[in-house]
């Protein structure tokens, strides 16, 4: 224990943490770590947060229809829902909190700049509906993106409507099998490298595809002769993701694409890792036929505790006459919003598979990712990459001696930084008991157990939104963590110990699945 | 750069620390080919936040916002007053910037808004379960057919004609491509009930039939009575999916759980979210416990955690894509969570007292507009039994009746020949919505600018 010079205590250690006076407070809150009950233990039906205009006089239309029942749907006042939520709101982990490590995710920092514009109500304020001569500066807005999109990546066209990175999959691969019906070709084949995202099988069979694995060499990359050797007049396609899971350039993508192609097939690049590319590599340079852009992972849009997303996917010449409905084209006029009949009439777009959502897209992410991108500039852009895959690579450098680091000699990785628990082995921890090990430092841990190709896998994705101090936290705290978990293993077996909850029975929750309130 | 930290001093000490001579170095696995010697042509360089501000909001200038004219506008997505603490809670960074929450231990503000939002959802269409959101309404729906396919392993699914064409659409695009059966239908506007076919779904439901789908209240504005219906389906083996697109109505019009449905989904922006140009939104789904499995999308679940503390999880995900790859129940994986807390909050604010009142309003107020309407010369009222919109039948057609409308800075409804395209019967009907935020003087103008129209 030390102190200062006024006799305070300024720092212990854990196992000299002072008990509280009876173990427990009253409220079960401790100090500014509080306890919030459910909405339903809180609220009543009968009371409201809104001051209402009173009931017009008129006519009930709904007769016997109308909802008689007691709904049930507590309320609170106002000062009490903010309460209720500002309470909640500080039981998460956040970016504004910390570094958010998560591998494959991005989560880099949200400019609040792109909250405020999208807020603007000339975007927010608009209906989907209104005649298009009243929303010509939206159609203007998506028309812009749509352009940045299409140079940033190298590629002639762009569908702007699917609502996030699994929907853009399902629409670039809805655009594969539209092209190949059109040519009468029944291919069901879509092979995909055994360390995809789950999405991406996911997708496949969803659009009533086969899919079937293919390897990874021993670098981590895609077996470019095992591909080679499945490819054949029943494959259609391949999904690919570069850079891959395992935070790796494909350096053969160019040749893959090429014998893809060779073979009558499409390359389906999965654009969640964009981020080591944006500014720095076009994919179309590349040779892919579709990717889709997670808006909310590269282009800063908030992930909102797991959304709104939104996944515009960018074609190739020989897919662009596929893409969805609806799409923005510049006439003389000004921007036209082609909806479903004129498209079949257009000579450029008379293949489309049709419509994937309601209405037109994810307008309000649009607006955060075009401020985000004239922020940045094409100059900003290529120092995001470049500063992406410095830290990633920086986070590999300075903790490959103790974590296991299965690639680091294949040489640099992108913009994250594989490890695995192999080191862990001989005390009998695992990669969860680091992860939450790393809870009680303050942080969010990495994404854990994925890729699915490697034992343990703990994926580091720093991103370019981070300072080197804040990296050299983490890595300290990760050195320091490691070292303690193989000294005294015992000590981390239970771990979190200081987070609002210890670890949570998630066994129980799926064998007897509660999934709503019940008054007792 | 305002949103990069690393100094140049910095990036020189990581490289050494790397071991890298240069950045170029740590990109050389990219094929020659693709290398680029600098920023991508094309595109400016980087701008001040000034600079961007105000080049975006002059593109804003240029929309007619809905906030400033008298506003009518419907089909799917609804104008309503948001309470400005709900904008403000989902700006909190704990919220705004978390993920999904992998980690429950530091996502329990998150986890307990889910178990909250599905409670609500569920009460709110008088289910018993929801999930914590999907995409939109539509796609919400799309899932919904995939997921009475599961439930009845059967493969046809019958669709009214009332549902929102844009919603039939995206089923249309998602089952070109597998071997489902989906028996669409072209709506008529049957004066008093445009839209209902129910005598027409109940005749075509057989032992095939996975489900039978229906919008309540339909694109046409009109309320039905579902349990016929549900009867009718139920006896054949198959599932009801009722959609609702506008949530605000379940305070006043008996739910689809009250009427028989097994999975109601609906686009539950009109809570908490504003009208955007379209998205983001949010999609609600609701089911029975006993098809709780076969379900898609996100579930919170409820358990304790090492010293007995109630605690939230996501849960049953064995159904879902990052386990169970090609063989999920769907291949979602974000949803649309911030949407959902903005439901969920405004939700809280109206409690079940604020929603029947809020509810009780816009039934009050599009009855008014509606009668006025009527009263035009040439005008027909086609729906009788609406909650708060309506369809007219114009004594010409409606499309470029509503660009003259926008002209005289009305925004007075969507046009049936817009949403149906070549469908020759509907292009006269105008659908109509009012809510809370419609004042007398909005009724004025509307009124006054319809008959100078079609006089």
């Amino acid at each position: 224990m030390s102190m200062n010079n006024i006799g305070r205590v300024t720092r212990l250690s854990g196992d000299q943490l002072p008990e509280l006076p009876g173990g427990v407070t009253f409220t079960g809150n401790r100090a500014l770590m509080l306890e919030e009950p459910l909405l339903f233990e809180l609220g009543s039906t009968d009371r409201c947060g809104v001051d209402l205009q009173s009931v017009p006089e008129a006519m009930d239309r709904l007769g016997d229809l109308a909802r008689t029942a007691p709904i049930d749907l507590p309320g609170l006042s106002e000062p009490e829902t903010v309460r209720h939520y500002t309470r909640l709101s500080r039981q998460n982990y956040a970016i504004d909190l910390g570094i958010f490590p998560l591998g494959s995710c991005t989560m880099k920092h949200n400019p609040r700049l792109n909250e405020k514009m999208a807020r603007l109500p000339g975007f927010a304020d608009i209906h989907p509906l209104q005649p298009q001569a009243t929303v010509q500066g939206a159609l203007e807005l998506i028309d812009r993106l749509a352009y940045w999109l299409m140079t940033l990546t190298g590629m002639p066209a762009v569908a702007m409507s699917p609502k996030a990175g699994a929907h853009g999959e399902l629409c670039g691969m809805l655009a594969i099998r539209a092209a190949l019906d059109a040519r009468g070709d029944s291919r069901k084949v879509v092979l995909v490298p055994e360390s995809a995202h789950g999405t991406n099988p996911a997708t496949a069979a969803f659009c009533g595809f086969t899919v079937e694995n293919i390897p990874a060499n021993a670098r981590g990359r895609v077996d470019v002769d095992a591909l080679k050797a499945r490819l054949g007049p029943d494959v259609a396609a391949v999904m690919i993701t570069n850079p891959n899971t395992c935070g790796l350039f494909e350096p053969d993508l160019v040749d893959i694409c090429a014998a893809v192609h060779a073979a009558g097939g499409f390359v389906y690049c999965d654009g969640a890792n964009f981020n080591a590319n944006v500014g720095r590599v076009r994919p179309g340079d590349l040779g892919i036929d579709a990717m889709h852009i997670n808006l909310h992972k590269t282009f800063s849009t908030p992930h909102g505790g797991g959304g709104p997303g939104s996944g515009p996917v960018v074609f190739s010449e020989a897919l662009a006459p596929f893409a969805p409905l609806p799409f923005v084209r510049k006439t003389r006029e000004g921007f036209e919003l082609v909806e479903e009949m004129q498209a079949r009439e257009s000579a450029d777009h008379n293949h489309s598979f049709g419509r994937m959502v309601a209405f037109h897209g994810q307008m309000g992410m649009f607006v955060r990712a075009l401020a985000y991108m004239m922020s940045h500039g094409a100059d900003g852009l290529r120092q995001v990459a470049e500063d992406a895959v410095l830290n990633a690579n920086y986070m590999l450098a300075s903790l490959k001696d103790i974590y296991t680091a299965p690639f680091a000699e294949t040489g640099p990785c992108m913009h994250e930084a594989l490890f695995a628990d192999d080191f862990l082995g001989p005390v009998g921890l695992t990669t969860l008991d680091l992860a939450k090990a790393l809870i009680d430092e303050g942080f969010h841990p990495m994404t854990v157990y994925f890729p699915l190709v490697v034992h343990g896998a703990m994926l580091v994705e720093p991103t370019e939104t981070e300072s080197k101090a804040s990296l050299d936290q983490l890595i300290g705290a990760m050195r320091s963590v490691a070292e303690r978990m193989l000294a005294s293993p015992n000590d981390f077996r239970t771990s979190p110990h200081l987070a609002p909850r210890r670890r949570l029975d998630e066994t129980a929750a799926a064998r007897k699945p509660v999934l709503g309130y019940k008054a007792a | 750069m305002r949103y990069l930290p690393l100094a140049q001093a910095d990036r020189e000490a990581m490289l050494a620390t790397i071991g890298a001579p240069d950045i170029d170095a740590l990109f050389i696995d990219v094929p020659e080919s693709a290398r680029l010697g600098g920023p991508i042509a094309g595109l400016p360089n980087h701008s001040p936040e000034m600079l961007v501000e105000r080049e975006l909001a002059a593109m804003a200038g240029k929309n007619l916002t809905a906030g400033t004219v008298p506003f009518f506008v419907g089909a799917g997505a609804y104008k309503h007053h948001v309470p400005a603490s709900v904008d403000h809670i989902i700006q909190r960074g704990e919220f705004l910037t978390a993920y999904t929450p992998y980690q429950p231990e530091i996502a329990q503000g998150t986890l307990q808004v889910l178990f909250e939002f599905q409670t609500q959802v569920a009460r709110l269409t008088g289910m018993e379960v929801a999930n914590a959101s999907m995409y939109d309404g539509s796609t919400a729906m799309t899932e919904a057919v995939f997921m009475a396919r599961r439930v009845t392993r059967r493969k046809k699914a019958i669709v009214s004609g009332g549902v929102h064409p844009h919603y039939v659409a995206v089923l249309n695009t998602l089952t070109r491509f597998t071997d489902d059966e989906v028996l669409t239908h072209t709506p008529s506007l049957t004066s008093g009930t445009p839209g209902d076919d129910m005598t027409t779904l109940i005749a075509a439901i057989d032992t095939e039939t996975s489900c039978v789908v229906v919008q309540n209240p339909n694109i046409f504005g009109h309320v039905a009575d579902l349990t016929p219906l549900a009867e009718a389906a139920h006896a054949a083996g198959a599932l009801l999916i009722v959609v609702v697109t506008e949530v605000i109505s379940l305070g006043a019009v008996k739910s689809p759980g009250e009427m028989g449905a097994d999975i109601v989904v609906g686009e539950g922006q009109s809570i908490g979210n504003g009208l955007n140009f379209g998205g983001p939104y949010l999609g609600l789904f609701a089911c029975r416990d006993k098809h709780v499995r076969q379900m898609p999308g996100r579930l919170c679940g409820e358990t304790v955690d090492a010293d007995g503390k109630r605690g939230f999880v996501l849960t049953l995900s064995t159904r879902e894509q990052h386990i169970r790859r090609e063989k999920a129940t769907s291949n979602i994986c974000t949803n649309s969570g911030l949407c959902a807390l903005a439901f969920s909050v405004h939700m809280t604010l109206l409690g079940e007292k604020g929603l029947r009142q809020l509810a009780a309003i816009n039934h009050a107020r599009a009855v008014q507009l509606a009668e006025r309407l009527a009263r035009i010369p040439g005008v027909e009222l086609v729906t009788q039994r609406f909650f708060n919109e309506f369809t007219l039948k114009l004594p010409v057609e409606a499309r470029p009746v509503i660009r003259k409308l926008a002209d005289k800075g009305v925004l007075g409804g969507v046009s049936l020949g817009r949403l149906f395209p070549g469908v020759a019967e509907l292009t006269h009907g105008m659908v109509v919505a009012v809510t809370e935020t419609a004042t007398d003087n909005d009724f004025d103008a509307f009124e006054d600018a319809l008959d100078e129209v079609l006089a």
